[in-house]
């Protein structure tokens, strides 16, 4: 049906489509968890911002499972290599998360406010910390993560935990932390209220106005970093290894692809005019709309970083010429095929009945409606 | 070489974090049939009893499917963290059902339950049913499907390595999904994941006609599971006879020590009931023995051997021996893929790959081993004996005393007299924990009788860690531990804490301790 080399560019994308589903969908509910604490101040706040999410926090977050499942079907080297690689990292987000679907679940089961106040800020950690920390993972991939393979393409790791956490990776994590907290906000303008209401809006116009600053600042210091040129490859056709081929590290190399292609600047703007809009409509409670711009925009920021490093998907600073590329880090040609088959007929699937469970349960969440509902709601 | 110690502590890692993923899996496998059976009793009689009965136990099952989700997390992501060599090696195969999984499986159990939850007010009878059943399903395909990747590591079909990506691939995904082994492990998991819902409700139950409240309440779901563990409970033995004869053709090491068969005996095999197992001296103590019936489960015939630990030694000493000449050829592949002779070595010895790489355990050049390596490798190729002797062993019993306990309480259901029968109903309750070890007992059988490989006969566990030192293993090692207890003890104490208040937690006014109140004031 299709050839290998047009599959593995449809996958390169599959990827990015899943990265902004996750974002947008388990995106809103992390901005309200990092929120709680701040937004909602009495416990029937507090409720009634976690049962905003309630309902579907949970089918959310498949996206990130999904995201996991799908790198390891598809790309397997990225998904042995940056996951053994960020390991720290890695462990860092899972045992946040963790707070998470037990923290909604468990919080209000029990009166005492010390055990609801615990949650709160457990809930507040496994939505705050995985958030801050993409950022940093994705800083730290446009920078280069030190890897390299052996002969028998084991791969290993040179750097350290700490160094990942630097000047420019940080503020990458900050930035992806604003987006997200943007986001939630948004969502939480559609589903609130009255002083809730008011917070929130408050919050999506501190963050969505750190976030457009952040952009332009990583902009700015992506231009002007270290990326990474292809300088030869196997022809197209042969097997792709990625011990195969030269790489160069070079100043503005991820600028590159838009001198090339310039209608790229397209997904830079989405994610400024997103983030511009987004400010716009929330400061007139145009909840659903500022929801939508917020999207767009993290959809502009993730392709931005993908068409900046295309082909690469993740460079290494150890070793230039072992970087991965969305040409020879994938699956076979048969395994690449069956999952498209899959992912086109699911995908629509799971868009529709989520979009009907979130039009079902949809309208404002009150504090008098969690009052009436004490033993039904969270 | 890899350091010996960090593969232990990546596997002691895989193992406790798999292993208390289980617990909270096999209850949300059956708990959410049975809130189904429970929810078509209510829309078929309309009796609110029934729809109560969803609520409430719908309450425990979303206490335990919390953790079960939290715990999930982990294992999506374990494969790259810590077995990234694996990942490698085997993600174009072992990757495509875990994202299905997601993609099929999660996002419908996951989307639903919410559903299943908070919208009773918004869906008709008819439509919040469909939701339950929709959940039920969601949770047992993502069975059916980490089973097939689970399968296809117990029996490699529709793959083939390639020298040139150095991994595994893909070359039939029909063979992939309709693998007969995952089959078998799919029906058995998940009938046990209903044995043990249905002890669950079945105990709880009891205990509440035990101390007299909410008897109409408890009368009725330990009816439903008296039945639905019944049929259950008989399956699970079925189905696993199933897998002992699926064993004697794929994985003749596992069914060798499991059933402690250290010298091949001529057919059909006894059955050893019982006896002591000595590594040292290779034989079983005071052994109980049937005669006959091994070979007839496992071969199902009477005139097939099956190999003893003995002979299956003779066999992988000539599968290492030859997969070190494949080994060596690869190595020589890679550096000039031209070398013909390399090829031609390689294609004559690759059936017997995997089993040279054994030998890297121990060495890098595996042509240089010397015959103390080989004898190791040989003897790390047969799995520990007693562990999966007893394991099997506790798990069968257990399974037995189910089908006892069940055939009882089904009896007295039938003529309605289980509430006059307090031992029955003390038995029940007692019975609460047993399904939890019977199916950890299950795990451990499947996976350390897997052992020495992470995919049989393809990839060495010790080859497929990640390059992490043991320390830094054990950091996180620690990390889940704390994590894990903490979890644990905050979700035994709320689960506790509900099931004794019952469906009084339900808030409708009508059950034990709210009529109590209401008689009181």
């Amino acid at each position: 049906m299709f050839d290998y080399e047009t599959l593995k560019l449809i996958w390169w994308l599959l990827v990015g489509v899943l990265l902004v589903g996750f974002a947008v969908m388990d995106g809103h509910d992390m901005g309200m968890g990092a929120l709680l604490p701040f937004v909602a101040k009495t416990d029937s706040e507090r409720r009634a911002l976690i049962n905003s999410v309630a309902p579907h926090w949970d089918g959310n977050q498949v996206w990130f499972i999904t995201a996991g499942g799908a790198i390891f079907a598809a790309w397997p080297l990225v998904y042995a290599t940056a996951f053994s690689g960020l390991y720290f990292a890695l462990m860092a987000v899972l045992w946040a998360m963790f707070l998470r679907p037990v923290g909604f679940d468990f919080r209000s089961k029990v009166a005492d406010p010390r055990w609801r106040s615990a949650w709160d800020w457990g809930i507040f950690v496994g939505s705050a910390v995985p958030a801050l920390l993409f950022g940093v993972a994705f800083g730290n991939v446009l920078q280069g993560v030190p890897f390299h393979y052996e002969g028998d393409m084991r791969s290993v790791y040179s750097g350290t935990f700490w160094a990942l956490l630097n000047p420019f990776a940080l503020l990458a994590g900050v930035l992806s932390l604003s987006m997200i907290v943007f986001h939630g906000a948004n969502y939480l303008i559609v589903r609130t209220e009255g002083v809730l209401q008011t917070r929130a809006r408050r919050a999506a116009l501190i963050f969505g106005a750190l976030m457009l600053l952040l952009l332009a600042l990583c902009g700015v210091l992506v231009a002007g970093m270290h990326g990474y040129t292809l300088l030869s490859a196997p022809e197209a056709g042969a097997v792709q290894s990625p011990l195969d081929k030269v790489v160069a590290m070079q100043t503005g190399a991820w600028l590159g692809n838009f001198h090339k292609l310039p209608l790229l600047w397209i997904f830079p703007a989405l994610g400024f005019l997103g983030a511009l809009l987004g400010i716009v409509f929330a400061a007139k409670l145009k909840g659903v709309l500022a929801f939508v711009a917020s999207s767009v925009a993290m959809l502009g920021v993730i392709f931005t970083t993908g068409v900046a490093m295309f082909p690469f998907v993740l460079p290494s600073s150890a070793m230039p010429n072992h970087s991965l590329t969305l040409w020879d880090c994938v699956s076979s040609a048969r395994t690449l095929e069956v999952m498209l088959w899959v992912a086109l007929v699911m995908t629509p699937i799971v868009v529709a009945y989520t979009g009907w469970a979130y039009r079902l349960m949809r309208g404002k969440i009150t504090t008098a409606h969690i009052e009436a509902n004490d033993h039904s709601v969270y | 070489m890899i350091d010996p110690a960090a593969v232990d502590l990546a596997r002691l890692q895989f193992a406790v974090t798999a292993l208390y993923h289980f617990l909270f899996v096999p209850l949300t496998l059956g708990m959410t049939f049975m809130l189904a059976i429970m929810e078509t009793v209510y829309v078929k009689t309309g009796n609110p009893i029934y729809r109560d009965m969803t609520k409430f136990w719908g309450k425990l099952f979303g206490i335990n499917f919390a953790l079960g989700v939290t715990t999930g997390l982990t294992l999506e992501f374990q494969f790259g963290t810590n077995w990234s060599y694996y990942s490698h090696y085997v993600g174009d195969i072992f990757g495509a059902p875990l994202a299905i999984e997601g993609l099929l499986a999660f996002f419908l159990e996951s989307t639903f339950v919410g559903l299943f939850f908070f919208g009773w007010d918004r869906l008709s009878k008819m439509g919040h049913l469909t939701v339950t059943y929709l959940v039920a399903i969601g949770s047992n395909l993502s069975a059916v499907l980490i089973l097939i990747a689970n399968g296809w590591m117990q029996n490699p079909v529709g793959a083939a390595f390639n020298p040139l990506t150095m991994r595994m691939e893909l070359s039939s995904f029909s063979e992939l999904v309709f693998n007969p082994a995952a089959q078998t492990e799919f029906l058995h998991t998940v009938s046990s994941g209903y044995v043990t819902s249905a002890i669950f409700v079945l105990g709880i139950s009891s205990w509440y006609l035990l101390k007299g409240r909410d008897m109409a309440f408890a009368r009725r779901s330990f009816r439903i599971a008296a039945a639905f563990g019944l049929i259950s409970a008989l399956s699970v033995v079925v189905l696993g006879d199933e897998s002992g004869f699926a064993l004697a053709e794929r994985q003749q090491t596992k069914l060798a020590a499991m059933e402690g068969i250290w010298q091949t005996e001529a057919a059909p095999a006894g059955l050893v009931l019982f006896g002591i197992p000595d590594e040292a001296a290779r034989s079983n103590h005071a052994e109980v023995k049937i005669p006959y019936v091994l070979g007839l489960i496992a071969t199902r015939s009477t005139d097939k051997v099956l190999p003893g630990i003995d002979q299956l030694e003779v066999t992988i000493k000539r599968r290492i021996e030859s997969g070190a000449l494949a080994v060596s050829a690869l190595g020589r592949m890679r550096k000039d893929k031209n070398d013909a002779e390399a090829v031609s070595q390689f294609a004559a010895h690759q059936a017997d790959l995997g089993y040279g790489l054994l030998l890297k355990k121990y060495t890098d050049d595996v042509l240089q081993a010397t015959p103390e390596m080989l004898a190791n490798a040989v003897d790390d190729a047969i799995p520990p004996v007693a562990p999966l002797f007893w394991s099997f062993r506790l798990m069968m019993l257990l399974g037995f005393a189910f089908i006892a306990l069940f055939v009882v309480a089904f009896w007295a259901s039938l003529k309605n007299n289980f509430e006059r029968k307090p031992w029955l109903l003390r038995c029940a309750l007692w019975f609460i924990p047993l399904p939890w070890l019977a199916t950890q007992l299950g795990w451990i059988v499947a996976e350390v009788g897997r052992q020495p490989w992470t995919v049989y006969g393809v990839l060495p566990t010790h080859l497929s860690v990640s390059s992490l030192s043991a320390s830094e293993v054990l950091l996180s090692l620690a990390g889940f531990f704390v994590f894990y207890t903490l979890l644990l003890i905050a979700e035994l104490y709320l689960m506790f804490k509900y099931a004794r208040l019952g469906p009084s937690s339900l808030g409708t006014g009508g059950y034990h301790f709210e009529t109590v109140r209401t008689k009181n004031n």
